[in-house]
């Protein structure tokens, strides 16, 4: 059963998830480097891009690329929106109520899609060229498979480049080490947070489209987990810090993909416990994650 | 008199419970049991959520814990045979009486409480919100696949109802009594100040790792007498019950009544049992087309949730207890709770 | 060009600065000295935005100051170089100095600057792309020192700039500071070495638990026999 055919398949899903993964990390992570808040509403924005997505695909006839596009632009000005009107009014509250407010726009956006969109799960098809299986190498994968990986790369390395080299990027950066003195260099802090929940949920949203173009289905809850499990990926990381959520991001997904595919099937059904009890293990053993800078106690 | 009140007020809440359980029919009998098991577990998640300054989102993982542990603990030795019959004969040979189950399931689930604490609560709080969610989805995963012990999806159903109205408000008395003096005791007072300041507090030879690891493991034990409860009201569990839905609205009770105010967190409790059970009327009442607006309730509870934290980031209660609200009555004045300079009524 | 009326700050319940007012002209030093808790680092962070007085206007060449945000005060010109460096240290030498002209848009001139923060602290043009972290002590304040200068700043103000540095380099960064002054730059320099700092500066106040307790000429406050005894030891 264990061929090299099947551990190369696992290896593309692990990959794949992998990917996914860590562009929902990122997007975590930045925004708690800057703001100290864990967004439990992250995940809600992948849920939200996968639906824009479908909507353009079904009813505005666009090519995939076009509506992965769209729906990363649509949730980033949400993020952007979302900022303006639940965070920026708790700058210099207590931490735990911009959490509470996450939690909160959290049930908004899944309730609300029950609400308008139903709770029953929409099936996404994908054109026949993604599906279509491709061999070389000696390896069978569907285009689907590599599109994700080349995407997902395509963005890190884009987010890498903004973040080393342009201003906002130096900026976004000194916010997530102190907010008080990156205004103090003339920089105008709210601008850089609006722009890190830009890119936060547009990443979010990307990591959507791929993720229910992956699993072919789509409900008003699909984010929830994914979001809470990219939470792990960038605390295993280490928080607060971009290449750390990716390598934190593929770490989870090739342990997960790992756990499933070679362990027992009697135990491969606590994947997602499995997932958490490695958060317990990281907090234990190294809470400030493999990259992370040291985090002073509850400072 | 003073000293009388307390257990007046405990006669005339019993004398309550068992006219209603008499004289009302099963629906608000039912309603009535709700409204005291969402009190046990918001006063509980208060806890934590509320005086320790921690922020736990465990209380569905704890009320499975519970619910589970008591269900297979008090099922007729008979039932379980036909319902879970790949029980080792340790459990399958036990039927114990409803009033040991909810003591055991809640050790069980301070247990695990501890278990988590110990790595967890030595990190910033808000790491304690990520690590207990996933708690709850460890333990809905187990309620999944461990069939011997849990049915898997199917659940188990069939429970004796033990439950009753007059159960409910015996326990949610104990609990309120029990936190109550929990919190006004030096223990109570450590927590507050670990809450206000943890580094003064730690200067002050306050232990401030074992305080929170102790709200967090009390929280837990209550929460978990809760899902007992609701598993004997409801007569069958399975691993979805246990949602994070349960989990959001018993926040949500004690956001809105008042982190910090264990009155809060009852008056909280009331509101956040009644005003869904109405909306829930409204979403089939209100169908649109012939769709019902499933969600609504939800989402009136989350704008709820937004706008205390925008407008009165404090909830209903601030930190204000009953007894200095009927006391401000009484007097008329306007001063401030006792509690010194807390943190949200500076922003009010 | 700056001036300060009945200033009145609080943290909480805690009154910090209790009524001060003060004046800076164009092309001065002004020392601002007392000892610690005095409110010294407090006033500075209101000048620059961090912190909003309850009472009180601040007018920085007519303009009414207590209502801009922190980096529309910098744009104005007024710098705040911080107690402690605060340097970024995650940040390499050249990100920190780049962030600190990242509003300006005289591109020309930022490119001389930088030059001119290379000429006066070479280090730092050797360590340009280290993080700001691995510097020592001494280059973390040149590098503040140098952040300041790539804001263009018309008015200074400089947090004890010499806290717990070596007295070598305690002697580079006064007489950069002075160097600074022949610039055209206006200082408003809070120290707790009250001794240099009244050698430096034209005018000093003095300050005490939040009031200002004397001011005047540095060497008058210098020959003053209560500040003697209180700053100077002596």
């Amino acid at each position: 059963m264990v061929t090299p055919s099947y551990i190369a398949q696992q290896l593309i899903n692990a990959l794949n998830i992998g990917s996914i993964y860590a562009l929902v990390a990122i997007g975590l992570t930045v925004v708690y480097g800057i703001l100290r808040l864990i967004n439990f509403a992250h995940g809600d924005m992948m849920t939200i891009g996968a639906y824009v997505a479908l909507t353009a695909v079904t009813a505005l006839a666009m090519p995939a690329v076009a509506a992965l596009l769209v729906a990363m632009l649509v949730v980033s000005a949400l993020g952007v929106l979302i900022e303006r009107l639940a965070y920026r009014p708790l700058r210099g509250a207590p931490e735990v109520a911009m959490l509470i407010t996450s939690l909160a726009i959290s049930s908004l956006i899944e309730n609300g899609a029950t609400m308008t969109l139903t709770a029953q799960p929409r099936p996404v098809r994908l054109a026949a060229e993604l599906t279509q299986r491709v061999n070389a190498l000696g390896l069978s994968f569907a285009v689907m498979d590599v599109l994700i990986i080349v995407l997902a790369v395509g963005l890190m390395i884009a987010l890498t480049l903004f973040v080393r080299r342009t201003t906002l990027g130096i900026a976004m950066r000194a916010c997530s080490e102190n907010v008080r003195i990156t205004q103090l260099m003339g920089i105008n802090v709210n601008r850089v947070i609006a722009v890190a929940f830009a890119i936060s949920a547009g990443l979010a949203a990307a990591a959507g489209v791929l993720w229910t173009g992956k699993f072919g289905i789509v409900d008003p809850f699909t984010g929830f987990l994914p979001g809470l499990k990219a939470f792990v990926a960038a605390v295993i990381g280490g928080i607060g810090n971009i290449p750390g959520a990716m390598l934190g991001g593929y770490l989870l997904g090739f342990a997960e993909v790992f756990f499933v595919a070679f362990m027992p099937p009697e135990v491969s059904g606590y994947r997602d416990a499995f997932v958490f009890v490695l958060l317990l293990v990281v907090l234990l053993v190294r809470p400030t994650g493999l990259l992370g800078a040291h985090e002073v106690n509850r400072a | 008199m003073k000293r009388l009140m307390p257990l007046v007020s405990i006669a005339v809440v019993m004398g309550l419970a068992s006219l209603a359980q008499s004289a009302l029919n099963d629906y608000y009998q039912r309603i009535l049991a709700v409204i005291a098991i969402n009190v046990i577990l918001a006063v509980s998640l208060n806890l934590t959520n509320g005086y320790s300054g921690d922020f736990s989102l465990g209380h569905a993982a704890f009320m499975a814990i519970g619910a589970y542990t008591s269900a297979i603990l008090t099922l007729p030795v008979r039932t379980k045979a036909v319902v879970l019959p790949d029980l080792p004969p340790w459990l399958s040979q036990v039927e114990l009486p409803f009033i040991l189950a909810p003591l055991i399931s809640g050790g069980l689930a301070a247990l695990v409480a501890f278990i988590v604490g110990l790595p967890v609560l030595r990190l910033r709080g808000h790491y304690l919100a990520v690590a207990t969610l996933g708690l709850m989805v460890i333990v809905q995963v187990i309620a999944l696949n461990w069939q011997p012990f849990t049915r898997g999806a199917r659940g188990i159903n069939g429970l004796p109802p033990f439950t009753t109205v007059l159960w409910a408000y015996g326990w949610m008395l104990i609990t309120i009594a029990v936190i109550w003096r929990i919190v006004h005791s030096s223990f109570g007072r450590a927590m507050m100040a670990v809450r206000e300041d943890e580094l003064a507090a730690a200067c002050r030879g306050v232990p401030i790792f074992r305080t929170r690891l102790l709200a967090f493991v009390c929280g837990a034990f209550f929460a978990s007498i809760a899902g007992a409860l609701w598993a004997h009201l409801i007569t069958a569990i399975t691993p979805s019950s246990f949602s994070f839905l349960i989990t959001f609205n018993v926040v949500a009770m004690v956001v809105i009544g008042g982190s910090g105010s264990i009155t809060g967190s009852v008056i909280g409790a009331v509101l956040m049992t009644l005003l869904p059970e109405l909306l829930r009327r409204l979403e089939t009442a209100l169908a649109i087309g012939g769709q019902p607006l499933y969600g609504l309730s939800q989402i009136v509870i989350a704008l709820m949730m937004l706008g205390v934290m925008l407008f009165r980031p404090q909830g209903l209660m601030g930190r204000r207890e009953l007894p200095e609200v009927l006391a401000l009555i009484g007097t008329g004045s306007t001063t401030h709770s006792p509690h010194v300079n807390t943190t949200s009524e500076k922003t009010a | 060009m700056l001036s300060v009326q009945n200033l009145h700050v609080y943290y909480g319940h805690i009154h910090a600065l209790k009524g001060i007012s003060l004046e800076i002209n164009a092309g001065e030093i002004v020392a601002l000295i007392g000892s610690n808790g005095a409110g010294k680092t407090t006033t500075l962070a209101t000048l620059s935005g961090l912190l909003r007085p309850r009472e009180g206007h601040i007018h920085f060449e007519g303009r009414d100051l207590t209502r801009l945000p922190v980096y529309q005060i910098v744009q104005l010109g007024i710098v705040h170089c911080p107690e402690g460096r605060q340097v970024f240290t995650r940040l390499s030498v050249t990100e920190n100095l780049r962030l600190a002209a990242s509003h300006r848009t005289d591109h020309t001139n930022v490119a001389r600057d930088l030059e001119h923060v290379h000429h006066l602290f070479p280090i730092l043009a050797k360590r340009r792309n280290q993080p700001a972290g691995t510097l020592s002590g001494g280059e973390q304040q040149m590098l503040a020192i140098g952040r300041a200068i790539m804001s263009r700043p018309r008015l200074l103000l400089l947090d004890e700039p010499s806290l717990g540095l070596a007295p070598m380099i305690v002697e580079m960064i006064f007489g950069v500071i002075a160097s600074l002054r022949r610039d055209g730059v206006t200082i408003l320099l809070v120290e707790q070495n009250a001794y240099r700092a009244l050698q430096l500066a034209d005018r000093a106040y003095v300050m005490e638990t939040g009031h200002i307790k004397a001011s005047g000429p540095s060497r008058a406050l210098a020959d003053d026999p209560a500040v003697k005894a209180a700053y100077l030891g002596g």
